[in-house]
């Protein structure tokens, strides 16, 4: 079992699910562990090949099973795949959240960044404020059965 | 090395539904103490432990080692295992490393998955142990869960053709074509000039050792001329390109009267179309006074004249050099072009060479002689030059005087922000590369271009010349500022790259694409219209039109799939049901963590 470090915390750390890709938002995000810096543990990372293939459906799934918040570090003008990435991934974002409205969760519990690969500090500044929104608007409701 | 584990029941459990459940082996790496100094790695294997499809479990010290290695495959031999989860540091590092592993094992490279602890974990969380195991925890989980729903897949192996085109006659064109040409393959040069040779065929003396760009050319034409292998057509342009990976047909257009055009049939296309110089505004730095010159007209002007310089029939007895014109602009060229101080610097030792009596300033925001040109920079110091930091908010600026006098009015930061005037005889722009305009290639090869305007590598370190064009490689200033020295450096990087697929005959393509459920499709055209590399195809299947997909063109980006209104398209590797089941396994590790605040 985990070992407790006995600080007690009043309420838990808000969820983010990132979506990163494996070229460039991905290496930003793994030079933040190679300079240790720190941001919250309750964020996690799952690595695609391009922002633009991320699915809305996927970012809803997050928000409807128990993330509090989904934040899709995109490629920016950087992406190697496809020179109008920026506005694809926008459109991603934009479909997940029409998506959830319907469900009645908030809209900005998604956001969306470019993130370089070298952008480690933004990343971090990214979480800490995402973090911060979240708190303030609580846990995404209910868990969907 | 902790390997404490009880193997569990090694047979087949049938799962609920009837499918056989997967029997994947998981690894959890202390690097080290790199992940074990942060993540309780011993609570992390034994949360998982009971896991249905994990068969095996257990920590090691370092996974990449060669024993690990080797105990990981008399396990996936031993156990049967049909699916290998290695949770320790960055995909960017070992992902080769394990799914070489796999394939010594006979389990499917495509059934191992990476799971980063490390930099996306312990090094992240280090202040917070708890925090970090319980995070472990829910990154295992989802590894597990992906590969539960991994399907075994085989590489897309192409047979290649033992030729390549060359596309620019520069430096780093002309050394890829001479050593393509000595691995064995046919070379194509095609070059737009009518003469081979490009921008170091201009010039004279080059740092560092003042070897002589034109006879370096020149010997480089000699090389290209006595290999049969080489066809070389100048007057040239690449006008389509048509095929796949490893068999491509290029045309060129030749500028003869009338207009030819001749196709080829190449395995690799190298890129070396070179750069431009940066062109001051009229105004600019007093650009377009008497006297004040670009980098590369100062050069020319320093390898036309044997001896002192001379400006508008007057010896030069001061110099002045203004770094940085064009670079590092907050709103222009926003990169260092890395070149420039080096070539000024050697420009004004020659200077000296010449003249050992001619004043030389050189103002300057930071001077990047990087490496062994540091012994440039000494030796120009050491012949007299002066060096004069000015702010970048305050840059110099240069006017004629009343009396007619060119004038260079500098900020000195070393001397507490003093004003300098410095009169001076002849003004050096030290202006730098920027990227060519070649829209019309560009959009042929479908070339990634980044933000600076150059051509995009894959990976900057690790696959430095490789574009996400299949088989077309980028070598020389079209992929950024470079020297000479570094230009040839990629060009025979090239070389080594396309020898690696073309010699082997057949090429092996990541099979990571998009594959189109067909009973789903209703073949709307959003997917074949959104995809730039023409990757997908109309078909008729049993009587209906349904999209299909050429897997030696789908580049695996994905992006069709976000258009396509049926969910019919999804990309191998990262199909919806791998990543809700991602997502649902990090949820259950970060319970625990819900458990921990309390």
């Amino acid at each position: 079992m985990v070992e407790s470090d006995g600080a007690s915390r009043v309420a838990r750390r808000p969820r983010i699910l990132v979506f990163s890709t494996n070229n460039i938002s991905d290496p930003g995000i793994d030079l933040a562990g190679s300079q240790h810096l720190h941001y919250s543990p309750a964020v996690s990372t799952i690595t695609v090949p391009c922002s633009s293939g991320i699915q809305p459906t996927w970012v809803a799934y997050a928000l409807e099973h128990g993330f509090d918040g989904v934040f899709l570090a995109i490629d920016g003008d950087e992406c190697a795949y496809l020179p109008d990435c920026n506005q694809r991934s926008s459109r991603v974002a934009a479909r997940a959240q029409e998506m959830v409205k319907e469900k009645g969760i908030e809209a900005q519990r998604i956001r969306m960044s470019a993130i370089c690969s070298v952008c480690s500090e933004a990343f971090v500044k990214h979480m800490e404020e995402f973090s911060a929104v979240l708190g303030e608007l609580g846990p995404t409701g209910e868990r969907v059965p | 090395m902790t390997t404490d584990h009880e193997p569990s029941d090694s047979t087949t459990v049938a799962g609920e539904s009837g499918e056989p459940r997967r029997r994947i082996g998981v690894y959890v790496c202390h690097c080290g103490g790199n992940i074990s100094d942060y993540v309780d790695v011993a609570a992390v294997r034994d949360a998982v432990a009971g896991d249905a499809e994990v068969v095996h479990v257990e920590t090691t010290l370092f996974a990449c080692s060669d024993a690990t290695q080797n105990d990981m495959i008399e396990m996936i031999e031993s156990q049967h295992l049909d699916g290998l989860v290695v949770a320790s540091c960055s995909p960017k590092l070992h992902v080769p490393t394990f799914r070489a592993v796999s394939r010594r094992a006979g389990l499917n490279p495509f059934e191992y998955t990476q799971v980063n602890i490390r930099e996306q974990c312990s090094w992240v969380h280090s202040d917070d142990r708890a925090g970090a195991t319980a995070k472990a925890i829910g990154l295992v989980r989802a590894g597990i869960a992906k590969t539960a729903h991994s399907v075994p897949l085989e590489p897309i192996t192409v047979e290649t053709t033992p030729s390549a085109l060359v596309v620019g006659a520069g430096v780093a064109g002309m050394r890829a074509a001479t050593g393509l040409a000595d691995l064995g393959l046919r070379v194509y040069l095609i070059e737009r000039a009518a003469t081979l040779g490009g921008w170091v065929d201009r010039w004279g003396p080059m740092y560092p050792n003042g070897a002589d760009g034109h006879q370096l050319i020149e010997r480089l034409r000699e090389q290209v001329a006595t290999r049969d292998a080489i066809t070389v057509v100048t007057n040239a342009e690449l006008v389509a390109k048509s095929g796949n990976f490893g068999n491509y047909d290029v045309d060129v257009r030749v500028m003869s009267d009338p207009p030819t055009t001749q196709r080829f049939r190449v395995g690799s296309i190298v890129v070396a179309t070179g750069f431009d110089t940066y062109q001051p505004e009229v105004g600019e730095y007093g650009y377009g006074i008497d006297g004040v010159v670009t980098l590369a007209e100062f050069k020319e002007l320093v390898d036309a004249t044997p001896g002192p310089l001379r400006v508008g029939g007057r010896p030069v007895r001061t110099v002045t050099y203004i770094y940085c014109v064009g670079s590092r602009q907050p709103d222009g060229h926003q990169y260092c072009s890395r070149y420039c101080c080096a070539a000024t610097v050697h420009a004004s030792i020659t200077v000296a060479d010449h003249d050992a009596d001619v004043a030389q300033y050189h103002l300057y925001r930071d001077i990047r002689t990087y490496g062994k040109l540091e012994l440039l920079y000494q030796e120009s110091r050491r012949r007299g030059s002066v060096y004069m930091k000015f702010p970048d908010d305050t840059p110099p600026a240069v006017r004629r005087d009343d009396a007619g006098h060119l004038v260079v009015r500098t900020t000195d930061t070393l001397t507490e922000g003093m004003a300098v005037d410095i009169p001076t005889d002849l003004v050096v722009l030290v202006t730098g590369m920027v990227p060519r305009e070649n829209h019309d290639l560009t959009s042929l090869l479908k070339l990634p271009v980044g933000g600076d305007g150059f051509y995009n590598e894959i990976h900057p370190k690790l696959r430095p010349v490789e574009t996400v064009v299949d088989g077309v490689l980028i070598a020389g200033t079209c992929q950024g500022p470079k020297n000479s020295f570094e230009s040839v450096a990629s060009g025979l990087a090239a070389v080594a790259q396309s020898g690696a697929t073309l010699l082997k005959g057949v090429a092996e393509l990541d099979p990571l694409v998009v594959n189109v459920d067909q009973d789903r499709c209703t073949w709307c055209g959003a997917c074949q219209e959104v995809c730039p590399y023409g990757a997908i195809d109309r078909i008729v299947c049993d009587g209906r039109e349904v999209a299909t997909v050429n897997a030696l063109s789908c580049k695996g980006c994905g992006g069709c799939a976000a258009f396509c209104a049926n969910e019919a398209i999804e990309l191998l590797g990262s199909t919806t049901a791998q990543i809700e089941s991602m997502i649902d396994g990090m949820l259950e590790g970060s319970a625990r963590d819900e458990e921990l605040m309390v």
